[in-house]
């Protein structure tokens, strides 16, 4: 594929091979549980089996009284001690939407393990902790929990209803969220509108299954006081704030490490409360203390995401172009709402994506139900949008017997209108505005790629032959590049090598290679010279983490404005010793010299050795400078995916015949590495169009807790994905970068549904919600034929 | 002194409420000696009594294949059996594959260059998936296919993964067949 040759001069735009993976082939990786602490003590969680109970009573005694158990805690033991845990950070409301949009977010703090009440299966009751795992699920079946239950209520329109069940027995009503925003004047529009197209999409409950299920080890060392954590985190500063702060101690007491992560997605970017109870345990012990979660635990209780409900209305000219949209989104909280406005409101401010839409409003309710609370997952939010947003697209094109590519050519903002603002606020508060993109190039990229007439012509014979050939398109844009800030260090070390420090960690991002590869090109060093800390918080005090599609043009930005420094301070140290004048110095290679003097080299373990002694240097003794970049604005990655299917109205098998991405994430640091996010995204779209659904029977059980149930895609399910690119370099940021990690998982639902639809359309087929596994294409089939 | 190549299991602290029997196999190589109880699995016994993380625990079930081993030439998922049931057996990890300071071998270098590894946690269990195949003398586009199909990435989408094992095993960097 296409990289500009034009950026990246140097190791900046190669496909350098990564640096950690050396390593991880050799299973020397060092994930959670391959950390080896002497005396380590584990821990099982007792949780609830029911969805909605009031607990009258809970014996641990036979527990605690098990040889090898070393303590038990319960919803008693801890309230008095912990408060219950709220996500601060993410339940601020900024100014700009308290300001002008007012909305409802009401916050419902989680405790630790239920006192008296417990509010969905999977819900921590107890905790044991134990000489070992085996000993503590023994421990499990000791204890007596006895459950009065209560009424449930599991779907979220009804949890709305007025006389629903309440969710939590000391709530007013079933509601977290409430937004009400828009722009223009859309019953006008819909009024004078040739056509309006209104139907109700809705997006499934599924997971973002880490291969690695969450863990945490803790351990108190008295003789420095300090509490040390490793954790599979994405977020290790705000892990550390929050434990300090829970636990009673000064943020500095307590050092977060994030270790070697496998996978994060978003579930480990949260806190949840068993991240609070084992370190409170190994406080409380002197003692190691470690959990490492069980797939049964991480489908059941791990945050779940994506379930939204969109009763979505398009209004139309007679020739296509979009004069309004109106939505009205339910999205499914669970039993509490973790993360504010994150999810309701990306939703809310991604729906239109790329097209121009003069008049929108969009109501986004947040719903409490007896389930498993929901929290972001790669995509957080958009996935559902788009799905809502590309299906009523397809349904208009499908009312105004246009092509859906042509349809999306006539509404898409064009290149010329950028930096082009939608007229509603952004997730800070401030006028959303994409910084920069090239929507039409993308849709004449894929027309090509895809061959569209060529395919139009086969789809046509092949109905004649009685095979069912579809095409489908979806395209998104994303904010990428969240603010508030990212920090970086950067240290040449005594030996000459240089250093990286960051708060955002890498769960399989390769942050490792990226960042060298940006810390070696601005500073002139080769980048097998260079390390990278990412997520240890005695390293950087402070820090955000890796979610969000951030950490490239956050972490990214804040080393090259480091790294900027320290090579200041270099050539200013090495001119005092050359007694030169830094302007006739240039480091390249490690390496600094005079300009067009060779011969005369100083090497950075040279400079590091003099520096105590150099006019500049004495009084500081070292080349290291911190940095943190607070991003202006949003960059404003997008992507097309466009899939050709046919299927099987007998089977209800689909097969995807071609699968292809056109892709905009501002300038690639590392082709490689960025095409491999897309196609992994892909995959966990895939997933979310074909088999995955977290399902709950009728009783707030979750019916899916292993993955025989809970079906992933594997290497047989995944088309290989014809990748093509677009740069658009982001005016918001030196680097030029967007984020692009979540992208990928963004298209699949809508782009496959609006296939499934194009190729069953003989049949007059609508497709209102995923996952399309064979029996629910048979049954969209044969409803037709009533 | 004892033979090097005899590795001693760590025995935990406390013992816990089951039958304990002597175990004796080849690790990677090593005759290892162990007392273990009935219950533990054996992916306990060599991440945590052998010290050989490598091999990780994805699921319990069998389902992910991110604790595939190789067990008698077989590969197996390490956490369905117990370790009493491997005693007299052949057993190969992750940490067998190149041994430390040596150059990684075809198959690993094929994943690093086709970059067929994100985050690394399901690594391991494609390696010895494939390694067993590759030894099985059947390799083949159709049983790279169903190989692959038994272990389970979230990181890759799989493309990548695909490619490495047919560079490997068929030596072609062709794009794996859809």
């Amino acid at each position: 594929m296409s990289h500009d040759a034009a950026i990246g001069e140097g190791i900046l735009g190669r496909s350098v091979p990564r640096v950690e993976d050396d390593r991880l082939l050799r299973g020397e990786g060092r994930f959670v549980d391959d950390l080896q602490i002497p005396g380590a003590l584990e821990v099982a969680f007792l949780r609830s089996p029911v969805a909605h109970a009031r607990i009258t009573s809970v014996d641990i005694a036979a527990a605690l009284a098990l040889p090898g158990v070393v303590a038990v805690y319960d919803g008693a033991s801890v309230a008095d001690r912990v408060e219950p845990l709220l996500n601060s950070e993410e339940l601020r409301v900024p100014e700009g939407i308290r300001a002008n949009i007012d909305p409802i977010v009401r916050i419902q703090p989680s405790p630790l393990l239920a006192v008296d009440e417990v509010n969905y299966v999977g819900q921590p009751v107890a905790m044991v902790v134990a000489e070992s795992r085996y000993l503590a699920e023994d421990a499990l079946e000791l204890i007596d929990v006895e459950y009065d239950a209560l009424s449930a209520v599991l779907d979220p329109e009804q949890a709305l209803v007025d006389g629903s069940p309440l969710v939590l027995s000391d709530a007013e009503d079933n509601i977290g969220v409430h937004i009400e925003h828009g722009t223009g004047d859309v019953e006008r529009a819909f009024a004078e509108a040739a056509v309006v197209v209104e139907d109700t999409f809705v997006s499934q409950r599924y997971v973002a299954s880490p291969m690695e299920c969450r863990g945490i080890v803790a351990t108190h060392d008295p003789f420095s006081n300090q509490l040390t954590v490793w954790s599979n985190t994405q977020t290790p500063h705000r892990v550390r704030n929050h434990l300090a702060s829970a636990i009673g101690l000064d943020p500095e007491a307590v050092r977060v490490i994030s270790v070697d992560v496998g996978g994060g997605f978003g579930q480990k970017g949260i806190l949840v409360v068993e991240e609070l109870l084992v370190p409170l345990a190994a406080h409380d012990l002197g003692r190691p203390v470690r959990w490492l979660e069980d797939r049964n635990e991480n489908l059941m209780a791990g945050t779940h995401a994506r379930e939204q409900v969109h009763h979505i209305a398009i209004a139309a000219d007679a020739e296509g172009r979009i004069l309004g949209v109106r939505d009205r989104m339910i999205v499914n909280l669970g039993c509490r709402n973790m993360v504010g406005l994150v999810v309701p409101y990306n939703s809310l401010c991604h729906l239109v994506g790329p097209y121009r839409v003069p008049n929108l409003r969009i109501t986004a309710t947040g719903a409490l139900t007896n389930t498993m609370c929901t929290a972001p997952y790669r995509g957080a939010g958009r996935p559902e949008t788009v799905f809502a947003m590309e299906r009523v697209m397809d349904r208009l094109a499908d009312e105004l017997d246009l092509d859906p590519w042509e349809l999306r050519r006539r509404n898409v903002i064009t290149p010329a209108e950028m930096p082009y603002r939608t007229g509603i606020l952004d997730r800070r508060g401030l006028p959303q505005e994409y910084d920069s993109g090239d929507y039409p190039e993308m849709l004449d990229r894929i027309h090509k790629m895809i061959d569209l007439d060529g395919f139009r012509k086969r789809q046509q014979q092949a109905r004649s032959e009685g095979r069912y050939l579809g095409l489908g398109l979806a395209m998104y844009l994303e904010a990428t590049g969240l603010g508030p800030f990212e920090g970086a260090k950067v240290t040449v070390l005594p030996s000459g090598r240089i250093r990286i420090s960051t708060g955002a960690p890498s769960q399989g991002q390769g942050h490792r290679t990226t960042f060298a590869q940006i810390a070696a090109e601005s500073l002139g060093v080769p980048f097998e010279d260079v390390e990278l800390v990412a997520g240890d918080t005695r390293d950087i005090p402070f820090g955000v983490g890796t979610i969000a599609s951030r950490a490239l043009v956050t972490a990214g930005n804040a080393i090259l404005q480091a790294a900027t420094l320290v090579r200041e301070r270099i050539l200013a140290t090495a001119a005092d010793m050359l007694e030169l004048d830094p302007e006739d110095l240039e480091l390249l290679g490690g390496v600094v010299r005079p300009k067009g003097v060779p011969g005369h080299e100083l090497e950075l373990a040279d400079i590091m050795r003099a520096l105590p002694v150099t006019p500049r240097g004495s009084g500081r003794d070292s080349l290291s400078e911190t940095s943190y970049f607070q991003p202006p604005n949003y960059a404003t990655s997008s992507g097309l995916h466009a899939v050709l299917v046919e299927v099987d109205p007998d089977t209800g098998r689909i097969e995807i015949d071609d699968y292809v991405v056109v892709h905009e994430a501002g300038r690639i640091v590392n082709p490689q590495v960025a095409d491999a996010q897309i196609v992994g995204g892909t995959a966990q779209g895939l997933g979310g169009a074909l088999f995955e659904h977290l399902q709950y029977d009728a009783s707030g059980q979750p019916v899916t807790t292993t993955f025989m149930d809970y079906v992933l895609p594997t290497a047989g399910s995944m088309p290989d994905v014809r990748l093509d690119e677009v740069v658009c370099p982001s005016p918001t940021n030196a680097l030029g970068v967007k984020g692009l990690g979540e992208g990928g998982a963004v298209g699949p639902p809508a782009a496959i549904a609006n296939a499934v639809e194009d190729a069953l359309r003989p049949f007059g087929v609508v497709v209102h919600a995923c996952p399309l596994t064979p029996n629910r294409v048979r049954d969209l089939v044969r409803a037709t034929q009533l | 002194m004892a033979d090097s190549r005899v590795r001693t299991a760590t025995t935990p602290p406390l013992l816990e409420p089951s039958a304990w029997h002597e175990i004796e196999l080849e690790v990677n190589g090593e005759i290892v000696g162990a007392q273990v109880e009935s219950r533990l699995l054996l992916v306990d016994f060599l991440r945590h009594r052998l010290g050989l993380t490598g091999t990780h625990v994805g699921c319990e079930q069998g389902s992910c294949g991110a604790c595939t081993i190789i067990i008698d030439g077989q590969a197996s998922r390490s956490c369905l059996a117990f370790a009493v049931q491997a005693d007299g057996a052949s057993i190969r990890t992750v940490e067998g594959l190149a041994p430390s300071g040596a150059p990684l071998n075809r198959l690993q270098e094929a994943f690093h260059t086709e970059h067929g590894l994100q985050c690394g946690f399901c690594t391991p269990g494609f390696l010895m998936s494939l390694t067993a195949l590759e030894e099985s003398g059947e390799v083949g586009k159709e049983s790279i296919e169903e190989h692959l199909d038994g272990n389970l990435c979230r990181c890759t989408g799989y493309v990548n993964i695909k490619k490495a094992a047919h560079k490997a095993l068929l030596g072609t960097s062709e794009e794996a067949a859809r």
